[in-house]
């Protein structure tokens, strides 16, 4: 049985690629309570306007972030469902190393006599 | 209950976990050191684990492959990078082709294993992962879940129709 593991669609490389950068994962951050526009998100950092722009355009284009409408200003807010897939697939990851250790416990019990033999034959160098 | 702290960064695709085992720091090593102690919990009883080539030693490249109940057998390796025995090891590798060598079209994920005596006879496991992109995480997850390969496959396109649903 031979499966493709190849599975994530364009998008998600996108996402990831996204955010391998540290200003871009800052301005994530920042835009999760979705208050500031792309001019005050401009302020935290040392560089132009355009440099802000152009990472909130990458972003936006990952479909990390969006642009909304609130009264006359337009705010920029995280789209946590793009968050969400990279945290699901942590939460298996974890699991997978959950039974790794509840393993490793059952073979330390089983092997410790024959384990402590060797112990004591190194410690006496 | 033996793990002490889970610290996952969907951001930065890390996922750190720390064990606390009522052993010596040298037997918890041994648990990677011994091949054999090695492919007793790599894999799980469904899909066990054969180490063909280990030698921990900086430079050498560990070979192995897993084997499921359909007889499928994904190949895996593992370049080391670090070794300090028996404190820590740190290991980059993927998915390899039958003949054992690096599948290059693969993603590379990193581990890093800290091993430290918390009291006598009490030693603290730290393993970090670090994927460096979703798709890594999913060919490692492909390898190493009860599940196997197959179920993994449209594994993005579920967990997506769940968030819709539940919306």
């Amino acid at each position: 049985m031979v499966v493709s593991v190849h599975v994530a669609p364009p998008d998600f490389d996108r996402v990831f690629a996204a955010l391998g950068d540290h200003t871009r994962r800052d301005i994530v951050r920042r835009a999760i309570s979705g208050k500031e526009g792309v001019l005050e998100l401009a302020s935290h950092y040392p560089m132009s306007f355009a440099a802000v722009q152009k990472h909130v355009a990458v972003l936006e284009h990952a479909g990390l972030i969006t642009k909304q409408r609130v009264g006359r200003r337009r705010v920029v807010r995280t789209n946590p469902e793009a968050l969400l897939v990279a945290r699901r697939l942590l939460d298996q990851y974890e699991r997978l190393w959950r039974a790794r250790i509840d393993r490793m416990n059952e073979l330390i019990a089983e092997t410790a006599g024959a384990i402590d033999t060797v112990e004591t034959k190194e410690s006496k160098r | 209950m033996t793990v002490t702290a889970v610290r996952k960064d969907p951001q930065r695709l890390t996922l750190t976990v720390e064990a606390e085992f009522d052993a010596s720091v040298e037997r918890i090593w041994q648990l990677w050191a011994d091949p054999r102690k090695l492919e007793r919990w790599w894999g799980p009883p469904t899909y066990p684990a054969t180490f063909t080539k280990h030698d921990l030693t900086p430079g050498s490249r560990i070979e192995y492959h897993m084997t499921g109940p359909a007889g499928d057998q994904p190949h895996g390796y593992w370049d080391v990078l670090e070794v300090e025995p028996p404190r820590r090891i740190v290991l980059r590798g993927g998915c390899a082709n039958e003949d054992g060598t690096p599948n290059t079209d693969m993603p590379i994920s990193t581990i890093r294993v800290d091993i430290q005596e918390v009291a006598q006879g009490r030693t603290r496991m730290s393993i970090e992962s670090v994927f460096p992109s979703i798709e890594a995480m999913e060919q490692v997850l492909a390898m190493g879940t009860e599940e196997g390969q197959s179920q993994a496959v449209s594994q993005i396109d579920a967990i997506l129709a769940e968030e819709t649903v539940q919306r």
